[in-house]
């Protein structure tokens, strides 16, 4: 039942996007397309699962003051499989997500995660959490890669839904797009939670 | 000596780091409160940035290449990143005091800092020669600190606005920052 809180409490309350505002520059940079979205997610999640599940594994072994290096060697490991996975199966998405999945390195969440709470929680508990807040990520990718794909090609996942009439919005494909739905979604977030009492 | 000019600008303004690049954006949400303390974080992330981008273009070029190691590159590049901002620390806290008092707390930030991975990971998909390199890795610091810099007055003068409260915080940055890239597009037309 406590492994259920840990993998919801990822998905919403403590949602690694809008609510810690962790791993913001993939956030931005990679929704320009909703599949982009979900497979930068899946591969964010696929990393920090397997990378709690390690250093949780490790945390009795690791000496308290080399533990961030370990456990960047850690989570460097996993991103050079998934980088290595990614080119090999989906070309296509490789080259789309670019420099932004050996960054996965450097994404606060995982960091983050294996800090607060695998470094000090049993296994099972670790991968829940990893298991929520990895899922937690790739829904909040996803819906903000939809939210700019329909708006700026009136497609999502590459199908058109928009009709043939519809005009669309170039600049939610740029940067500045990027920024402004990120903004606005945090605040429709915001007032969700206010409205609904969930804090 | 022209596509040096073009590495510079386009790095500042062009391809800005922040605005256009995504990269750097968790310090750029953080430290954007005060102007004094941005102006203290660019410093240290311009410093910082253009010794990774000489030791990482020796690293790759030396080592990673000649042995035919480049999957290494990721691992490589992080740990080297985090042990360099650990030295500089030492450093500075060693040679200035000063220098250590204003860039001491913003030192262990930047291991996380995408953007340092991400300058030495661009001078590699780019080829740029050493001096490319290093030159690129200081322009993208100084184009980070320009924006940093200027969310940062943007913020201090919206501290006295009364803010719709769920726009309150890092929503009402993210819109700033959109504003701003819309106007650093401006810049593509000139190259």
């Amino acid at each position: 039942m406590s492994l259920m809180k840990e993998v919801t409490k990822g998905i919403f309350k403590e949602n690694p996007t809008f609510r810690l505002v962790l791993g913001t520059c993939p956030t931005l940079a990679v929704t320009t397309l909703a599949v982009n979205g979900l497979g930068m997610g899946l591969s964010t999640a696929a990393v920090l699962i397997a990378s709690n599940f390690v250093i949780s594994l490790l945390r009795k072994f690791i000496p308290d003051k080399i533990r961030i290096p370990a456990y960047i060697v850690i989570i460097a490991t996993f991103v050079t499989v998934v980088d290595m996975l990614l080119n090999a199966f989906t070309p296509e998405l490789h080259s789309a997500l670019g420099i932004f999945i050996p960054l996965i390195v450097v994404n606060c969440i995982i960091l983050g995660r294996a800090e607060a709470f695998a470094s000090k929680n049993p296994i099972a508990a670790s991968v829940a959490d990893g298991l929520g807040m990895g899922l937690g990520f790739t829904l909040s990718l996803t819906i903000m890669g939809s939210i700019r794909e329909i708006l700026s090609a009136g497609t999502i996942f590459g199908v058109t839904i928009m009709g043939a009439g519809y005009e669309p919005f170039q600049i939610f494909g740029s940067p500045a797009g990027g920024f402004l739905v990120y903004g606005l979604m945090m605040a429709l977030v915001n007032m969700l939670f206010k409205k609904f009492r969930l804090e | 000596m022209t596509s040096i000019l073009a590495i510079i600008f386009g790095a500042i303004f062009v391809n800005n780091f922040v605005l256009t690049r995504f990269l750097g954006i968790c310090p750029f949400l953080g430290v954007s409160k005060k102007v004094d303390t941005s102006i203290g974080m660019g410093m240290a992330v311009t410093f910082v940035m253009g010794l990774a981008s000489l030791v990482t273009w020796l690293l790759e070029y030396y080592i990673l290449q000649a042995f035919q190691l480049e999957y290494l590159r990721t691992i490589v590049f992080i740990l080297v990143i985090a042990a360099l901002v650990q030295f500089v620390e030492l450093v500075i806290r060693k040679i200035s005091p000063v220098l250590y008092q204003a860039l001491g707390i913003f030192l262990p930030l930047i291991t996380t800092n995408c953007a340092v991975l991400g300058v030495a990971l661009l001078n590699v998909q780019l080829e740029h020669n050493l001096l490319e390199a290093v030159i690129f890795g200081v322009a993208a610091a100084l184009g980070f600190t320009l924006a940093l810099v200027i969310l940062a007055g943007i913020r201090e003068r919206l501290e006295l606005v009364a803010i719709p409260k769920h726009f309150r915080g890092v929503s009402l940055a993210l819109i700033i920052a959109g504003i701003l890239s819309i106007a650093f597009m401006g810049f593509q037309g000139m190259m």
